[in-house]
C-alpha cells in the first residue's frame, strides 16, 4: 500500500490521482490514532465504521476529482462542533451523552467538500481554559512531551495533527483556543475574521468572541480547508456577507514591499527568551524575502486580559444557563422540586473552571456591578480594536509571537486560574477585536518544544495574513519535522 | 470600581447563577474570584469618558434570509436528548413548579 502523505492537499492529490484510495486513507488515519490515542488522549468519540462507509461511498465515485478540495480528507472535529448522530459532549459531564440531531454548517460543508470525519476531539470543558485540563474526560497530552500541556482550549485538534493522526481538525477560538494549542504543538492554527464562518451548530461560550478556525500542517492546507467552511449561512445572521476569494491565489511567496509591524514593547516584558529568539528569527525570515519590518505600538495592549476575561465570562454565564436538565443534556435524578433540579443539575454537570467563570460572569452582570466591570471593559474592547486597527493602518500585518511561552508542564498552573489566564496574553487581542490571525511553527526550544510565530490582518483580510504566513513557511521546515511515536521518525 | 472587598457575596452569586456551591467551593472561589477581581480592577484607570462600548465587532449589518417556511426539526428528533419527555403530544417533563 502507497505511504498516506501528511498534508491534506496531498493526501487529496493522492487520491484523485489514483495512487491509493480513500478507504486506504481512512484505515490509516483510525490506525494511528488507535496507536497513539491511549498516550495522548486526543480523540473522544471516533466511529471508524461510519468513517470507512464514507471513504467507501468515495471510493465508488468515477469523478474523483469532481468530489471537492477536501476529497478523501481525514478530519477530526472539536468536541464544542455538532455532528448529527455522533456524541458530541463540549468536554462536559452536563453533555456526556448528548448526540446531536443536526450538523453544524461547518461540518456540513466540509463533507461536501470531500472531507471524511473519523471523530470529535478533546477539549477543555465547553472551550473554557488553555491547557485542556479542564475536559470532563481527562486531559490531552502533548505529542513532544507527554509530561506537558498541548494547550487549549483545541487541545484534542493540535495533538491529532500535530501526530500525524489526521492531516485536519477543526477547533474553535475564542481567546486563542486555535492558535495557543498551535503553538504548543508545532501545527498551524488559524482564526478568521469574526463572522468569516458560521457559527450555527458549535456549541456556545461566548458569542461575541467565537470562531471555528482550522488547524493543519500547512498554511496552504489551512487556506484549502477555511475556504470550504467560510462564507454567509442562512441559519447564522453573524456569518457575513463577504465575498471569500482564493486564499491560496494570494499564497505567491512574494512578501515584496509587504508592511510586516511588530510591537517590540510587548517583548520586553515576560517573554521567555527562547520564545523572543524564534521570534525575532521568524522575522528575519520575512525581512529576506523582501518584507518590510516595522516597529508598531498597540495602544491598550495590555488590557487586552481583563477586558478578555470580563466580557467572554460574561457571556458565558448567559450562554451556559441553557443548560438546566430540561431540553436536553445532564439531569440530577430524584429531585422533586424544579429549583433544586436546575442547581443539582449544573452543580453535578459543570466543572469547576466553568462554574469558576459562570460566577464570574455573573458577577460582572449583576446588578450595582454592571457598570463598573461589564461596559467598563466593553469600552476598553472599543480602544484595544482602535489600538490594532490604528496599528494595521500603517502595515500590513501585525507579527507576534503565539504565546509567551512553550508548553508547560500538566499540573502546573490547574488551580492557579489568573496564571492559566495569563498563557492567552498574545491572541486575546485579535479576538476582541475581531481580526484574523495565523499562527505557524517558527522554531524549537532547546527542550524540543514548538515555538509559534502569529501573524495578524485586517478584518476579512485573510489573504494578506496567508501570504505572509505562507511565504515564512517556504523557507523553513518545521512543519515537516514530525514527534516521535507517530511513525514518522522524529527529531535528530 | 466598587467593591473593595467583601462585596463579593458567593451564596448570592451562586444562587442568581443556579449553582449549589459546598462550603470548600465557596471559599475556594471567593479567593480566586477576589484575586481575579483584584487583576481586573486595572481597568479603572483607563479614560473611558465619550467611548462607546463594543458589544460584538460585526459589522455593518447582520445577514437576514427569507422569512420562508421550511423543514426544520421533527418534534420527536428535537426531544431525542431530553432526559424526560413524552412523545404525543411532544412535551418535556419538569418537576412540579407550583406546590
Amino acid at each position: 500500500m502507497a505511504t498516506v502523505p501528511a498534508t491534506a492537499t496531498d493526501v487529496r492529490a493522492a487520491f484523485v490521482e489514483g495512487a491509493t484510495t480513500a478507504v486506504a486513507i481512512c484505515e490509516t488515519a483510525l490506525r494511528r490514532i488507535a496507536a497513539s490515542n491511549e498516550r495522548l488522549g486526543a480523540m473522544l468519540a471516533v466511529d471508524g465504521e461510519r468513517a470507512l462507509g464514507r471513504a467507501a461511498e468515495l471510493d465508488r465515485r468515477a469523478d474523483r476529482r469532481a468530489i471537492g478540495p477536501l476529497a478523501a480528507v481525514p478530519v477530526a472535529i472539536k468536541d464544542t462542533i455538532c455532528t448529527e448522530g455522533v456524541r458530541t459532549t463540549a468536554g462536559s459531564r452536563v453533555l456526556a451523552r448528548f448526540v446531536p440531531p443536526y450538523s453544524a454548517t461547518v461540518v456540513t460543508r466540509l463533507e461536501r467538500a470531500g472531507a471524511v470525519v473519523v471523530g470529535k476531539t478533546n477539549c477543555d470543558e465547553f472551550a473554557m481554559g488553555s491547557s485542556n485540563e479542564h475536559s470532563a474526560f481527562g486531559p490531552v497530552a502533548n505529542p513532544w512531551d507527554a509530561s506537558r500541556t498541548p494547550g487549549g482550549s483545541s487541545g484534542g485538534s493540535a495533538a491529532a495533527v500535530a501526530s500525524r493522526m489526521v492531516p485536519l481538525a477543526m477547533g474553535s477560538d475564542t481567546g486563542g483556543s486555535v492558535r495557543q494549542p498551535a503553538g504548543f504543538c508545532g501545527c498551524v492554527g488559524m482564526r478568521p475574521t469574526y463572522g468569516r464562518v458560521s457559527r450555527y451548530g458549535l456549541i456556545a461560550f461566548a458569542s461575541s468572541l467565537d470562531q471555528i478556525g482550522p488547524l493543519t500542517l500547512t498554511v496552504r492546507d489551512a487556506a484549502v480547508a477555511l475556504q470550504v467552511i467560510a462564507g454567509p449561512d442562512g441559519f447564522d445572521s453573524t456569518a457575513a456577507a463577504e465575498p471569500v476569494p482564493d486564499w491560496t491565489a494570494a499564497m505567491t511567496g512574494d512578501v515584496r514591499g509587504c508592511r510586516v509591524g511588530v510591537p517590540r514593547r510587548l517583548l520586553d516584558d515576560g517573554v521567555d527568551p527562547e520564545v523572543r529568539k524564534a521570534f525575532l528569527a521568524a522575522l528575519e525570515v520575512i525581512r529576506s524575502r523582501g518584507a518590510i519590518l516595522r516597529d508598531v505600538e498597540l495602544a491598550h495592549a495590555d488590557l487586552a486580559i481583563p477586558v478578555y476575561y470580563l466580557i467572554a465570562t460574561a457571556e458565558a454565564s448567559s450562554n451556559l444557563a441553557r443548560y438546566d436538565g430540561v431540553r436536553y443534556g445532564y439531569r440530577a435524578d430524584g429531585v422533586s422540586d424544579l429549583r433544586a433540579m436546575y442547581e443539582r443539575t449544573r452543580d453535578e454537570g459543570f466543572g469547576a473552571e466553568v462554574k469558576r467563570r459562570i460566577m464570574l460572569g455573573t458577577f460582572v452582570l449583576s446588578a450595582g456591578y454592571y457598570d463598573a466591570y461589564y461596559v467598563k471593559a466593553q469600552q476598553a474592547r472599543t480602544l484595544i480594536a482602535r489600538g490594532l486597527d490604528a496599528a494595521l493602518g500603517e502595515v500590513d500585518v501585525i507579527a507576534i509571537p503565539t504565546s509567551p511561552t512553550v508548553a508547560f508542564p500538566l499540573g502546573e498552573r490547574v488551580h492557579d486560574p489568573l496564571t492559566m489566564y495569563l498563557a492567552d496574553v498574545f491572541t486575546v487581542g485579535a479576538s476582541l477585536a475581531g481580526l484574523p490571525a495565523v499562527s505557524v511553527p517558527c522554531g524549537f526550544s532547546a527542550a524540543g518544544l514548538p515555538i509559534g510565530a502569529q501573524f495578524l490582518g485586517r478584518r476579512f483580510d485573510e489573504s494578506g495574513v496567508f501570504r505572509v504566513a505562507d511565504a515564512y513557511e517556504r523557507d523553513t521546515a518545521y512543519w515537516q519535522v514530525a514527534p516521535s511515536g507517530t511513525g514518522h521518525g522524529g527529531r535528530a | 470600581m466598587p467593591d473593595e472587598r467583601g462585596d463579593l457575596d458567593l451564596a448570592h452569586l451562586a444562587a442568581l447563577a443556579r449553582l449549589r456551591l459546598t462550603p470548600d467551593e465557596e471559599a475556594l472561589y471567593l479567593k480566586q474570584l477576589t484575586g481575579i477581581l483584584a487583576f481586573v480592577r486595572q481597568l479603572q484607570d483607563v479614560d473611558t469618558a465619550g467611548v462607546p462600548p463594543t458589544a460584538q465587532v460585526l459589522l455593518p449589518a447582520l445577514v437576514e434570509r427569507p422569512d420562508e417556511v421550511r423543514p426544520s426539526l421533527s418534534a420527536s428528533a428535537a426531544l431525542c436528548n431530553a432526559p424526560d419527555s413524552i412523545p404525543a403530544p411532544p412535551l418535556v417533563r419538569v418537576p412540579k413548579v407550583l406546590g
